[in-house]
C-alpha cells in the first residue's frame, strides 16, 4: 500500500512538472516579455523583467488612437447581440424540434445539423449580402455569427429539453395558456442551466473569432479585437512587448470567465464537443 | 390530450429556419454553381469545371488540398494517443488532478491568432527558447516555420498542443462514465493495470475516441487561424491549406476559384458526413 503512495506522489510530481513545462511556460514567458522595455522584450528571453514596465499595456491602449477600445466595443457589441438571438431563436426551434417527432421536423433537424460540419461558403455568402444591400454592416456580422453557431445552440438546447417532463406544458394547456405563454412562461425558464451554458460557450466562440469578421466586417473602424491584435502583428513587428501586452490583454477576459464558470464551460465544450 | 401541433407550432421553427436559410443554405447551395464561374468584380460567367481542373493542376493549389489532408488527418490522430493517456492520468488518484485539467483545458479558452503569435515568437530560429532549450539538451533546432520541411510539421504540433486540451477532456467524460463494477470484478480476477486499461479503459472509450477523431478531422478541414497567424501559408506555399487558398484567391479577386476551394472543403468533409450524423444520434439518445 504504501508503495502505492509513492507511486502516486512520482506521478503527482511528473505531471505537474510535465504540465508545467508544456502548458504554464508560454504563458509566462508572455506575460514576462509583455512587461519588459522593447530592448530587452526582443531578446525573447525567459526571464523576469529587470524593471516591470506596466506602461506597456497603456501604450497598446493607446495604439492608432485608441483602436483596442473601439475593438473591444465592437467584439462585445456582435457578442452580445449574436448570443442574445442565439438564446431565444435557438431555444424556440430546439425546443419544437425535440417536442414533435414527425417527418417534416425530422427533415429540417438533420437540415440544421448540416451546419455543424459544413464549412460556410465566404464568396456566396457575400454575394448573398451584397444582394440585400447589407455587405458590411453589423446587422450582417450579427446574423453571420448567429447562423454558424445556430446548429451547435440548437443541438445544446434539444438534448437538455428531453429531460423536461411534457406534464409541465400539459398542466398549462389545460389551464388555457396560449402556446407561446406555454413556452415563455413555463419552458423558457426551466431552461436557465442550458441557458449558461449557451451564453458561455457562445461568447467565447463569438469573440474569438477572426475569420468572419476578416470576410464580412471589414473596416479599420469595424475591427474586432482579434483583427486588431492580428493588425498589430506587422505594426508591433520590432516591439514584442507591445504585441505581447495585447495578447495578454485579450487573455485577461478569458481567464476571468474561465476563473467564474470553470465546470461550466468544461462540461459544455465536452458535452457539445462540437465547436461551431 | 393535447393537440401536439397546434402546442409545438411550426412558427416557433420559422426565425431559425429563415436565417439559416438565408444567410447558410443559400450561401452553400450557390456555391456549387459559382465554383464553376470564372467570377470577378465584373459579374460571373459559367466555365464548367476549369477551376476544379485547375486546382489539381497548378501546383500552387493542389499543395493546398495535399496540406489540408495531411493537417487533417495528423491532428485528428496523432492527439489520441497522449490525450488517451493524459485522461487516464487525470482521473487517477492524483492528488493535482483538478488543479492540472483547469491548466490543461485553458488554451482551448483562447484565440488562435494569440496562440499563434505565441508560438511564433517562441520558435524564432536564433533567439526562440525552444531552440534555445534545444541546444542545452545538445540538439540543434533549424528555422521551424521557415524551413519548407519543417513548417507544416511544426504547425501542426502547436495545434496539437491546442487541440490536446479538448481531446483529453473528452476522454475523461468517457472514463467517467464507465461503470465501476466493471473494475471491481477485474480485481478480483486479478487483471493487472494494464489488462484492466487494455480491455476494460480502452473498450469503453471508443465512441469517444471516435467523435475526438471526426471533430477534430471537420475542423483541420476547415481550419485556417492558427496557420494564417503563424506562417501566412509560407514558406512559398508550403503550409497553405485549403482554406488559405481561398483567402489569397478572394484577396487576388478570383472570386470563382476561391469559392472551388470552398466547394472542395464541402465534398472532403461531407464523406464523413454519415459517421457524424449517426454518432450525433447517439449522443441525443443517451442525451444530456
Amino acid at each position: 500500500m504504501k508503495k502505492k503512495k509513492h507511486m502516486y506522489l512520482l506521478g503527482d510530481i511528473l505531471a505537474c512538472a510535465g504540465m508545467a513545462v508544456v502548458y504554464v511556460i508560454p504563458f509566462l514567458f508572455i506575460l514576462f516579455n509583455a512587461l519588459k522595455d522593447r530592448k530587452e522584450a526582443n531578446k525573447l528571453n525567459f526571464t523576469l523583467p529587470e524593471v516591470f514596465h506596466f506602461e506597456n499595456f497603456l501604450e497598446v491602449i493607446q495604439a492608432r488612437n485608441y483602436q483596442l477600445l473601439t475593438a473591444f466595443k465592437n467584439s462585445a457589441l456582435i457578442t452580445f447581440f449574436s448570443v442574445v438571438l442565439l438564446l431565444i431563436v435557438g431555444a424556440m426551434a430546439g425546443y419544437i424540434i425535440q417536442r414533435r417527432r414527425d417527418r417534416s421536423v425530422r427533415f429540417i433537424s438533420n437540415v440544421f445539423m448540416l451546419g455543424l460540419m459544413l464549412p460556410p461558403a465566404i464568396l456566396p455568402t457575400i454575394w448573398v449580402l451584397q444582394t440585400l444591400h447589407i455587405y458590411k454592416t453589423f446587422f450582417s456580422i450579427v446574423m453571420i455569427e448567429t447562423v454558424l453557431h445556430l446548429p451547435f445552440t440548437i443541438m445544446l438546447y434539444r438534448g437538455y429539453i428531453s429531460t423536461i417532463p411534457r406534464e409541465l406544458e400539459e398542466a398549462g394547456y389545460i389551464d388555457g395558456c396560449s402556446r407561446w405563454k406555454i413556452f415563455s412562461q413555463i419552458v423558457f425558464p426551466l431552461l436557465k442551466p442550458i441557458h449558461a451554458t449557451v451564453v458561455i460557450l457562445n461568447a467565447i466562440y463569438i469573440f474569438n473569432d477572426f475569420t468572419n469578421p476578416l470576410y464580412f466586417y471589414p473596416g479599420a473602424e469595424n475591427a474586432t479585437v482579434v483583427l486588431t491584435l492580428y493588425n498589430f502583428i506587422g505594426q508591433f513587428q520590432s516591439s514584442y512587448n507591445l504585441l505581447f501586452a495585447d495578447v495578454v490583454i485579450i487573455i485577461i477576459p478569458m481567464l476571468i470567465l474561465f476563473i467564474f464558470f470553470n465546470k461550466k464551460i468544461v462540461n459544455g465544450m465536452v458535452a457539445g464537443a462540437v465547436k461551431g | 390530450m393535447m393537440d401536439k401541433k397546434k402546442v409545438y407550432s411550426f412558427w416557433f421553427l420559422m426565425p431559425a429556419l429563415i436565417i439559416f436559410t438565408v444567410f447558410f443554405l443559400i450561401p452553400t447551395v450557390s456555391s456549387l454553381y459559382f465554383s464553376m464561374t470564372v467570377w470577378d468584380i465584373n459579374g460571373a460567367r459559367f466555365c464548367g469545371l476549369d477551376n476544379f481542373k485547375m486546382f489539381f493542376q497548378e501546383d500552387s493549389l493542389s499543395i493546398g488540398i495535399r496540406n489540408t489532408m495531411i493537417y487533417a488527418v495528423l491532428t485528428s490522430v496523432l492527439k489520441l494517443i497522449p490525450a488517451f493517456f493524459l485522461a487516464v492520468l487525470l482521473t487517477s488518484r492524483i492528488k493535482t488532478k483538478n488543479i492540472l485539467r483547469s491548466v490543461l483545458f485553458f488554451p482551448s479558452l483562447l484565440s488562435l491568432i494569440a496562440i499563434g503569435i505565441m508560438f511564433k515568437a517562441m520558435l524564432h530560429p536564433s533567439k526562440g527558447i525552444i531552440n534555445q532549450a534545444l541546444s542545452v539538451i545538445g540538439l540543434g533546432g533549424t528555422d521551424w516555420l521557415g524551413n519548407t520541411k519543417t513548417a507544416l510539421g511544426t504547425v501542426i504540433v502547436v495545434s496539437l498542443w491546442e487541440g490536446l486540451c479538448i481531446a483529453t477532456m473528452m476522454f475523461i467524460a468517457g472514463i467517467q462514465a464507465i461503470d465501476a463494477n466493471y473494475y471491481e470484478a477485474a480485481d478480483i480476477d486479478g487483471a493487472s493495470w494494464w489488462q484492466k486499461l487494455r480491455y476494460i479503459t480502452m473498450p469503453l472509450t471508443k465512441s469517444a475516441r471516435n467523435s475526438i477523431i471526426i471533430l477534430a478531422f471537420i475542423d483541420g478541414v476547415r481550419s485556417f487561424e492558427l496557420i494564417w497567424a503563424m506562417t501566412g501559408g509560407g514558406p512559398g506555399f508550403a503550409t497553405d491549406v485549403l482554406s488559405s487558398i481561398v483567402y489569397k484567391q478572394y484577396a487576388a479577386g478570383y472570386y470563382g476559384l476561391s469559392t472551388a476551394g470552398n466547394v472542395i472543403m464541402l465534398i472532403l468533409i461531407s464523406c464523413l458526413a454519415y459517421p457524424l450524423q449517426s454518432w450525433l444520434l447517439k449522443r441525443e439518445e443517451e442525451s444530456m
